[in-house]
């Protein structure tokens, strides 16, 4: 295996958690609904989904007993801020610690269990291409999960009427209400779908990229998702590029450090953080008007007047 | 839903009002504060255990509390704070970066004692402890240097602080013994904990070409990515065997428990002082998991210069010592480098071919 191979393989293992949760947060965030607890949801479904593949063996019922866990996390969301119409920002927030604390005491009896990660797709020949072979073909479920998930995405919000419906909401709650579109509903909705993805994300860890659970594993990566957000202006094939960017950053700087290239690391590790701002204020100048891609009714409360 | 959460909160400040008069017997309390979760396997874990002991041993004169995940900033100042009011009377704070809340904690509580863990800043009624964990990264360094095949070894580095930049140093003057040519590749990843990110440096110093990995972080994540590898690894701070049973040579194991109980021994006697310790081998204060995935001479070798660091028959810092640019260093201990000099120590021996970040 070849280096510049064995990077990119790299590569797409550290991008694809980001590009998982970062999914499901751009439709929350489309659909007017900002929630903050993508770390939150992220280590419930790593939690769950360890302890659900642990217990059944099979990566396949942990990825989904890890979705259900982030689901389930967001439901607790939905509830708060479109039910009861909670300040957004400190539900979001609180729902990050109550996903740490919980994931922890539901983690704390697979601590130092392990499992079998995420089998590999190989197809002879295929596979064994130099160069792309494996990059293509010799990946797992998750990675290509999560190409088709934004793809899927892409194609339901600027595609689809109801796309248009969700965008509509997000862009401006009252006036799509005052059409009859069920705001409330379609926003809790895309909060469930959030979580979904965010547990995904977060299964993808002690599933694939490193098959073990400790607490607190997560390490701020759902943080970055919310990042990478904003980094793609909300569009969707952005969010691949900014994912795989930021990915490729990462383990850039790891790999010059080996080289010995007499970088100061602090540096390096700051590099992915400052190429997301960079690229901020490239869009936004681009644009000429800064921040206009946020959807209009984002983090606004709704209450319907009945 | 506010007078919801109103009562709620009430109603737990009652339980835990009631939990703390309860337990306000006439037993010596002893506090803890950890810096990650108990479950962290590494660090954390490793204090925990000492705990345990400590409760098993002492457990009918004393009660404990720990107080995990607090972050070394303003919290953590609260969290000691907390302890003492609550009636503890002897603290352990068990990271680096506790140094000053403890000793802000400790001006203001003269008759309360605090242990603090790894720092250099004491007083009347604070002490502190650590472990000479470089005498461990030697022996580390000895079957590296037989080990590896390749010749090159991979270090992932957390912070360049002294006690990390003394193991790499301690690791390569082991090394270079048995091979004069052996490399040592460092990645530092800025973090003491984050598994995918140690795990990525792990790739990245195999695909390298590094053949044997060694961390001074908190995950068994590089143990893990080694044994996915086929290739070979050390643990840190806990045995970590579990995730590599064909993979791990040895692992420096914390072990505090001997400390923790002597300590508490002390306090209930009315004899506790504010000491510096700095326990190694022979002090138990750390100890090596059994030497295993190896031919039985390297076993033999490792087991041999365990014994001669722990009756300080070799030092692994013996003079002289070329610095990276091929300086010597003073030797202020006489025959080996003094311990001020090994607790300060921010240059790279000869051989290294990184830099040290920030210098």
């Amino acid at each position: 295996m070849g280096l510049l191979e064995a990077i990119i393989l790299s590569v797409l293992a550290a991008s694809t958690p980001l590009l998982l949760a970062a999914a499901g947060e751009l439709v929350t965030e489309r659909a007017g609904v900002l929630n903050l607890g993508v770390e939150g949801m992220m280590i419930m479904g790593a939690a769950c989904g360890f302890a659900g593949a642990y217990l059944t063996g099979s990566t396949l019922l942990g990825a989904g007993v890890g979705i259900a866990a982030g689901t389930a996390t967001s439901a607790i969301f939905a509830a708060l801020t479109l039910g009861l119409a909670v300040n957004q920002v400190a539900t979001g927030l609180a729902l990050t610690i109550l996903g740490i604390g919980l994931s922890g005491l539901i983690g704390a009896g697979f601590v130092g269990d392990r499992i079998v990660g995420a089998p590999h797709l190989h197809i002879p020949l295929l596979t064994d291409t130099p160069l792309i072979g494996r990059v293509l073909f010799g990946q797992d479920a998750f990675v290509y999960a999560s190409v088709a998930l934004v793809i899927a995405i892409w194609w339901f919000l600027h595609r689809t009427r109801a796309g248009l419906i969700l965008r509509a909401i997000g862009d401006n709650h009252a006036s799509a209400h005052a059409l009859g579109y069920p705001v409330l509903k379609i926003r809790t909705l895309a909060v469930l779908f959030g979580g979904a993805c965010a547990g995904l994300g977060g299964a993808y860890l002690p599933l694939a990229y490193t098959p073990f659970f400790i607490p607190g594993m997560t390490a701020g990566r759902g943080w970055i998702a919310l990042a990478l957000v904003v980094f793609a202006s909300w569009r969707p094939m952005r969010l691949v590029v900014g994912a795989y960017l930021f990915g490729a950053v990462t383990i850039l700087q790891l790999h010059a450090q080996g080289a010995g290239l007499g970088i100061p690391s602090q540096l390096m590790s700051s590099l992915p953080y400052l190429a997301t701002v960079l690229v901020l204020v490239v869009i936004s100048r681009a644009r000429g008007t800064a921040g206009s891609a946020a959807p209009a009714s984002l983090g606004a409360a709704f209450v319907p007047d009945r | 839903m506010r007078k919801v959460l109103i009562v709620f909160a009430i109603a737990a400040l009652a339980v835990i009002a009631g939990g703390l008069s309860a337990s306000a017997a006439d037993k010596l309390k002893v506090g803890f504060i950890y810096l990650g979760p108990v479950g962290d396997y590494g660090w954390t874990y490793q204090h925990e255990v000492g705990r345990l002991e400590l409760v098993k041993a002492l457990g009918d004169k004393i009660e404990t509390t720990y107080l995990e995940n607090v972050n070394e900033g303003p919290d953590a100042e609260r969290a000691i704070e907390q302890l003492v009011r609550s009636g503890h009377k002897l603290i352990f704070t068990t990271s680096f970066g506790y140094m000053d809340a403890t000793l802000k904690v400790a001006r203001k509580y003269p008759d309360v004692h605090f242990e603090h863990a790894t720092g250099f800043k004491r007083d009347k009624n604070m002490a502190t402890y650590s472990a000479r964990w470089y005498q461990g990264r030697y022996i580390q360094g000895t079957i590296a240097g037989k080990a590896s095949k390749a010749g090159v070894l991979g270090y992932i580095g957390s912070f360049p602080i002294p006690e990390v930049v003394s193991g790499i140093n301690a690791t390569m003057l082991a090394a270079q013994k048995i091979n004069p040519n052996i490399k040592v590749k460092v990645i530092w990843v800025n973090t003491w904990f984050d598994p995918g990110k140690e795990a990525d440096a792990a790739k990245a110093l195999l695909d390298q070409g590094a053949d044997i990995v060694m961390q001074h972080t908190d995950s068994p994540a590089a143990v893990q990515v080694a044994s996915e590898r086929g290739a070979l690894a050390f643990g840190q701070d806990s045995d970590m065997i579990k995730f590599g049973p064909k993979t791990q040579l040895t692992a420096i194991i914390d072990n505090w428990a001997p400390y923790y109980i002597q300590r508490v021994k002390e306090q209930l006697a009315g004899a506790w002082k504010s000491t510096d310790v700095w326990g190694g081998l022979k002090s138990k204060m750390f100890i090596m998991a059994p030497y295993t995935n190896m031919p039985d001479d390297i076993k033999r070798l490792a087991s041999d210069t365990e014994a001669a660091v722990t009756e300080d028959r070799l030092h692994p810092f013996t003079c002289p010592i070329l610095t990276q640019e091929g300086t010597t260093v003073e030797c202020k201990g006489g025959t080996h480098l003094a311990d001020e000099q090994i607790l300060g120590m921010n240059f790279y021996v000869k051989g290294i071919d990184d830099k040290i970040p920030g210098k």
